[in-house]
């Protein structure tokens, strides 16, 4: 049992690193072949972004990117694609800037109403999908990228003067009323390399938040339940239209996070340009975390760290959209990688169920217990194994089930 | 349920079975935080302390886009590279991408700054903010921004009035229009769109106040985008010229080269051309001869003479406002479509320049 569960985890760990191998080796290639020296363009990015400044860089990078990965995850394990992270991230960040701004409370009212506001907003805007597809049908893919576009057109119409923006004319932008001091969330001070958000804080809470919902709740239950089989989840009571819409919900208010540790530990108003695409950044990185809320914490920070370390590549002679290509071919190479390596441990379990079994017919009824073996890998399991996947769900564990049944 | 009845045996095997997972789990976990907190402690040099101290020449951050847009970014590009030439200066030449945030904005202009680049030039009015905290941390570093004002001592800030220049162009267009009908595409709704079709409106409501102005935006909602779409410049032009519009002037980047093909199609229209004198530019060289003049916004020139005055030992501080009167702006008159009217053209700058015309600087539509 033991030696499997070793097993498991060097099975989880072998994905990752493989792919990152991998989009290591093609990204040489690329280099290459644009006549550029790749091992230069390594060292350049990992010596600048190991430095004490580049470290802070990333961690607030991090913060926002993890937040955007665990919305999109949230989505991902129940088997809904939420594409439309972008647009909510924008629409909270947008309306909870315009009214933290326009109140003056005290701090411990101000930031808790802002992020309350953001995550309402998000939740909002996600049920809208929701609902669409609960009661009209509508695939959520489809319906989420239009909100995004509506969003950005929502916003753009009240981002304007005398509706719930102030003109700055020194600078050619607008924004919406600056928060106050009481609205602005605080941050860990490092000296010369800059400051930490203390958002941070609240991204960490996010995944301890996350791991326990989903992993320790009888509403986590049913929501990996519906991930994996709709089907099997109805029959067995979960209300599936339900868990769409609480799940849609909750990935929504997760996004609603996202915009805010940029809107309260950075630029403390919501400007005319407000970063935008960080929601698709977030599908990149919880298919790289593999929906878990650890490995999505490593996803957001090694993302950080490409953008940082090739923001300086240009610096170097090279080309900026090195980054992106590495960035693509990561993600393409963990795809790939962790179907791999789900083949080879749905074999490799076979192999053991049939050797346990054959062992079981020379040795009589006295043979294995039912729980030996797989028994960690049911769906009831706290999820970081290579088996308890998003989207793309196999039926390979209650295959392998079913076969340690038959002795039973 | 298959969970229940494959669990209710032996609980001792299944107790172990959590045990191991358990401490699996938390030695993840511990690993996460350990590697977490060692990064969370910031060890190690900081990048700014492996700087030299030699100065290396000119460094100049790009707005999105970058060089290759034919217009606003390739204007400074233009600059630059005269500066590099002319004053046999080094320099380094960086880019933004799209959807940057405001750390990565400061991060170009503080790797410049750390490498030893000095003047640093930042490109658009989104580097604001990035501006002042870089020009706060490195005091030595002459820093400008073009399209902005920044106030601090070591930040010269080079703005332009697009609106003056946007007021002759409406001079023009009212004064060769037909059909009294005008248009205006503005690649965003920004403020600093507004400017152009603020100023034009004005120019062309002060010559002809029969004559009809139509605003449209390539994308509203501040979306950059909208400086990047051809085809919709196209499309829009092409629905304008059908309403009998027959002069477009477009603000709108790469969008605006849409327009002007469309309406190169259509005999007696004219298209009035931006930030660049585009008549002269090689890619539109085909529809040139609808091209009625362009409302061209130096900004090569305020780039290439903030680099010679820090040469030169005088440098240029504070607000520099590119103005018409200093020629910072100014009308085209590139192909000579333009000559006939070139009194009136030249009353309307000289009253600009006297102050007896005050251009509005934002439009409200």
């Amino acid at each position: 049992m033991k030696r499997f569960s070793v097993e498991r985890v060097l099975l989880t760990l072998l994905a990752p690193v493989l792919a990152l191998a991998a989009a290591f080796v093609i990204t040489s290639v690329v280099l290459v072949a644009t006549g550029k020296d790749p091992f230069t363009a390594f060292w350049v990015m990992f010596d600048y972004g190991t430095k004490s400044d580049s470290q802070v860089f990333i961690l607030n990078k991090a913060t926002t990117y993890y937040l955007a990965g665990l919305a999109v995850a949230i989505g991902f394990r129940m088997n809904l694609f939420n594409i439309g992270v972008d647009g909510q991230y924008r629409l909270a960040a947008f309306f909870a800037a315009a009214v933290g701004g326009a109140l003056e409370l005290p701090v411990l009212v101000h930031i808790p109403l802002i992020i309350l506001v953001a995550m309402l907003v998000g939740a909002m805007w996600a049920s809208i999908a929701a609902l669409l597809k609960v009661y009209r049908g509508v695939s959520e893919v489809i319906s989420t990228i239009m909100l995004n576009s509506l969003a950005t057109s929502f916003i753009g119409y009240l981002l304007v003067e005398d509706r719930l923006a102030v003109l700055h004319k020194d600078t050619n932008s607008v924004s919406t009323q600056p928060l106050p001091e009481s609205g602005q969330f605080f941050s860990f001070d490092m000296g010369a390399d800059g400051e930490i958000w203390g958002f941070i804080v609240v991204s960490v809470l996010a995944g301890i938040g996350f791991w326990f919902l989903l992993g320790r709740t009888r509403f986590g239950f049913d929501l990996r339940a519906v991930g994996r089989s709709e089907e099997a989840a109805k029959a067995s009571g979960v209300g599936v239209k339900r868990m769409v819409i609480t799940s849609m919900a909750l990935s929504g208010a997760v996004a609603g996070l996202t915009g805010l540790p940029l809107l309260l530990n950075d630029s403390h108003q919501f400007t005319s340009n407000f970063p935008t695409g960080i929601g698709f950044t977030g599908i990149a990185i919880a298919l790289l975390g593999r929906n878990n809320p650890v490995g999505i914490a490593f996803a957001a920070l090694l993302w950080g760290f490409l953008e940082r370390g090739g923001n300086r590549l240009e610096f170097h002679g090279y080309d900026k959209e090195i980054v992106g290509v590495m960035q693509g071919v990561i993600v393409l190479c963990v795809v790939i990688a962790y179907e791999l390596v789900r083949r080879y441990s749905l074999k490799s379990q076979q192999r053991m169920v049939g050797a346990e079994l054959a062992a079981a017919g020379q040795g009589g009824p006295g043979g294995p217990g039912p729980d030996s073996g797989t028994g960690g890998e049911g769906p009831g399991d706290g999820g970081d194994g290579p088996d308890d996947r998003g989207p793309d769900a196999g039926p390979n564990t209650p295959d392998s089930t079913e076969k340690k049944e038959v002795p039973a | 349920m298959r969970r229940n009845q494959r669990r209710k045996p032996a609980l001792s095997g299944q107790w172990k079975e959590t045990l191991v997972r358990r401490v699996t789990r938390i030695l993840t976990a511990g690993i996460a935080t350990a590697s977490l907190a060692f990064t969370a402690t910031a060890c190690g040099e900081s990048s700014t302390e492996a700087s030299s101290g030699e100065n290396k020449g000119i460094g100049l951050s790009y707005d999105e886009g970058g060089r290759g847009d034919h217009s606003f970014n390739d204007s400074a590009a233009k600059g630059y590279d005269k500066a590099k030439k002319e004053l046999k200066l080094g320099g380094k030449e960086i880019t933004a991408k799209t959807g940057e945030t405001e750390a990565d904005r400061y991060q170009h202009l503080a790797d410049l700054a750390d490498a030893g680049y000095n003047p640093v030039i930042a490109v658009g009015f989104a580097y604001a903010p990035s501006v002042t905290k870089a020009a706060k941390k490195y005091k030595d570093v002459d820093f400008a921004i073009v399209d902005a004002v920044v106030d601090l001592p070591n930040v010269t800030s080079l703005v332009f009035n697009e609106h003056e220049a946007s007021y002759l162009a409406g001079v023009a267009a009212a004064l060769k229009s037909k059909s009294d009908h005008i248009g205006f595409i503005g690649g965003t709704d920004s403020v600093l769109i507004k400017k152009f079709a603020g100023g034009f409106e004005q120019g062309i409501k002060d010559t002809n106040p029969k004559a009809k102005l139509d605003v449209q935006w390539v994308k509203e909602g501040n979306d950059t985008a909208g400086f990047g779409q051809p085809d919709r410049g196209k499309e829009i032009a092409s629905g304008m010229l059908a309403r009998d519009i027959d002069v477009i002037y477009s603000a709108a980047g790469a969008s605006g080269s849409g327009a002007i093909e469309a309406t190169a199609k259509k005999k007696g229209a004219w298209s009035i051309g931006v930030d660049g004198d585009q008549y002269n530019s090689e890619p539109l060289a085909p529809y040139k001869n609808s091209i009625l003049t362009s409302a061209v916004k130096n900004v090569d020139v305020a780039v290439y003479n903030f680099v010679k005055s820090i040469e030169d030992g005088k440098k240029l501080t504070g607000v520099q406002s590119f103005t018409l009167e200093q020629g910072g702006v100014s009308l085209s008159y590139s192909g000579g479509f333009i000559d006939d009217i070139k009194p009136k053209i030249e009353e309307a700058q000289k009253k600009i320049s006297d102050g007896d015309i005050k251009v509005t600087d934002t439009y409200k539509g």
